[in-house]
């Protein structure tokens, strides 16, 4: 609060008859900002970056700003290496390499599955699908619909069955298949559940006895519009099962996603990818400048 | 990050306690934390910067200096504010149709179809209503199997053709079904859909014109940020909807979609959801949501420390 107020006033200062940027551009930004989900407590992060590059590239105009500000707010995200990649990769020396797909309820989880295995199909990889979402009504016929799509393999029990027996049989299935990817689908699940989120670390357990070093990637999906709940969310995954990739859904919508700046700041996790529509393809690799941009626009 | 919020809180009234009235100073101080408290629980920019003004001057009006405790006089202006914001008592449902005709609508994954089966549970067991369950959802996959083990699950009927791929014809077909078996109440589970998608706002406003329902309702997601004024605002806008469903209330997000929504589109909310299980429903309290959304447990208690 302190720091806000010495921002306001030295960059008052520093444009004072120089330029056009006033408080009206800071009320503005603050407004942005905090309507895209970014939240005060980074949102004010983001303000004190920009003083101290005010005071030291003694910038002017509101251009000059924007492009501050883009840099900004895309290096808190680059802290996590995240928006480096490119493409729908996976690295070379896992084989295969296990994804795990976490999230709350309704997220996006078993869309991004399937969006995700026809990504790694069309490149060649060979895809296995793990339906462990054993709870949700008729999850198991969704992630069944998805691999009949894309046209690849699913491992899958009946609708109450052991979530970890899933795995287990899913890793098993890609170990002598020789597969290269394994996507695991989850339940959706709130992370102040006690219960649920212990059965996830389970099955993150049982799937080492089959490959000791799995899950290699543990990707939480968290819905574009989510506010600032997001962070417990994020919090409480990472705690349960090491967290290490995020993707971000429904940004085909109008909601902005912004929380994920403090969460991959905060948490060090990257954010890999965005969702952007329910057909196959409405899967991107996450690019942070797009995404800074979108809040302005 | 709401730990935080009691702290601030604390050191407000503090403030307040210590002047032992209202000045202009710390009313300023205490209202900034309460729209800092209203931000951090996800109520919209605009919507808290509004309420908070109105707060400011209303604590400003009142007669206060000669009030024994202004903090608390100010806890309950924040509040009594709130509450009155977010309605009155709990809204019902209409079901003097024969069939009542009930249409869902929201985002996606909002949780229209696990509504969908609390409700009809819940009219079954509680109002002795007979529900069919329609599904109008011909898009997401295995949607249709989704709600027919949401039927199986509370010995509800489900009407669907997995033939049809019609939304609107569907929706028409199972209130005729309904009427050749006698259900009273018709639930139509729609697809979920995004305002900005003008095709599918145009196809749920057909299903609304063909089968004027009692009650349309949007069913979102407690834990929506700041989109939830735009998400609502379009949805009224399109289909002039009768009230609102917040769902996923067990977790603990604060929910301040609930305000926004509410200063938005000015309907009722009127239950909740608070779990996957199909009884984990429940009425609508405005005075618990204004809690929920300030922390208000915690303040009070503060206030009563002090
Ligand atoms: N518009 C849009 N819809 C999406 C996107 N991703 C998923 N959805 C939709 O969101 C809804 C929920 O998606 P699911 O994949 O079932 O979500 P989930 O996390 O697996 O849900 P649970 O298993 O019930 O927790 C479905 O209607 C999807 O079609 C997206 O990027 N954009
Ligand atoms: N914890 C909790 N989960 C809920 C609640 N309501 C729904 N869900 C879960 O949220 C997810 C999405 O619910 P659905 O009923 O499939 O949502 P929908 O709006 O029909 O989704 P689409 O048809 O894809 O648009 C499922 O995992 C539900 O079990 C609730 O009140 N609490
Ligand atoms: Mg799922
Ligand atoms: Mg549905």
């Amino acid at each position: 609060e302190k720091t806000k107020t010495s921002f306001f006033t030295k960059l008052s200062k520093a444009v004072a008859g120089k330029s056009r940027v006033d408080d009206d551009v800071l009320d503005n930004l603050e407004e942005v900002l905090v309507t895209s989900d970014v939240g005060v407590e980074t949102t004010l992060k983001i303000i004190e970056r920009i003083e101290k590059r005010v005071a030291e590239d003694k910038y002017m105009g509101t251009d000059e700003l924007n492009q501050i500000l883009r840099e900004e707010i895309a290096g808190l995200l680059s802290e996590t290496h995240t928006g480096e990649g490119t493409d729908f990769e996976l690295p070379g020396d896992k084989k295969p390499y296990v994804i795990m797909v976490v999230g709350v309820n309704g997220v996006g989880k078993t869309t991004t599955i399937g969006k995700l295995a026809h990504q790694f199909k069309n490149k060649g990889f060979s895809v296995v699908l793990g339906a462990a979402d054993t709870f949700r009504a008729a999850a198991i016929d969704q992630l069944q619909v998805w691999a009949d799509r894309v046209e690849v393999p699913i491992v899958k029990q009946k609708m109450g069955s052991d979530p970890a027996s899933v795995a287990f049989d899913t890793l098993s299935a890609a170990k002598s298949k020789n597969a290269d990817v394994v996507l695991v689908d989850t339940a959706g699940r709130l992370h102040n559940k006690v219960n649920l989120m212990n059965e996830l670390s389970k099955v993150k357990r049982v799937m080492q006895k089959v490959i000791p070093d799995a899950p290699h990637e543990v990707l939480l999906v968290l819905d574009g519009s989510t506010g600032q709940n997001a962070f417990e969310q994020a919090r409480q995954f990472t705690k349960a099962t090491e967290v290490s990739s995020l993707a971000v859904t429904k940004l085909d919508g109008t909601a902005k996603g912004g929380v994920v700046i403090g969460i991959s700041d905060q948490f060090q996790i990257p954010v890999k990818y965005i969702g952007v529509g329910e057909r196959v393809e409405d899967l991107q690799v996450f690019n942070k400048y797009e995404f800074v941009d979108s809040f302005f626009s | 990050m709401f730990d935080n919020l009691s702290e601030k809180l604390d050191k407000a009234l503090h403030v307040l306690k210590g002047h032992g009235q209202i000045t202009e100073i710390n009313v300023a101080e205490t209202t900034k934390e309460v729209r800092r408290a209203l931000l951090d629980a996800d109520v919209n920019f605009k919507i808290a910067k509004e309420f908070t003004n109105k707060v400011r001057d209303k604590a400003l009006g009142q007669n206060v200096l000669t009030t024994l405790q202004p903090g608390q006089l100010m806890v309950k202006i924040v509040k009594d504010e709130l509450t009155e914001l977010m309605g009155g008592d709990a809204a019902g449902i209409d079901l003097s149709g024969n069939p009542s005709v009930i249409l869902m609508s929201g985002l996606q994954g909002s949780g229209k179809t696990t509504f969908s089966g609390k409700l009809a549970h819940y009219l079954k067991t509680k109002k002795n209503k007979y529900p069919l369950l329609v599904a109008c959802d011909v898009y997401r996959p295995a949607a249709i199997d989704q709600l027919h083990v949401v039927g199986d699950q509370i010995g509800v009927p489900v009407y669907s053709d997995k033939e049809n791929s019609d939304p609107v014809s569907l929706a028409k077909a199972g209130i005729a079904h309904a009427k050749a078996q006698g259900q009273n109440v018709v639930i139509i589970d729609t697809a979920g859909r995004l305002a900005v998608d003008e095709r599918m706002m145009t196809e749920i406003s057909q299903i609304r014109d063909a089968v004027q329902p009692q009650e349309t309702l949007f069913v979102v997601d407690a834990m929506t940020g700041q989109d939830a004024v735009n998400t609502a605002k379009a949805f009224n806008d399109v289909l002039n909807f009768d009230g609102v469903i917040l769902t996923k209330l067990d977790g603990d997000t604060r929910g301040g979609a609930a305000i926004s929504i509410r200063s938005v589109v000015n309907k009722p909310i009127k239950f909740i959801g608070t779990g996957e299980k199909m009884d984990a429903l429940d009425v609508f309290h405005p005075d618990r949501m204004a809690d929920r959304i300030l922390g208000m447990g915690d303040v009070i208690s503060l206030v009563e420390r002090a």
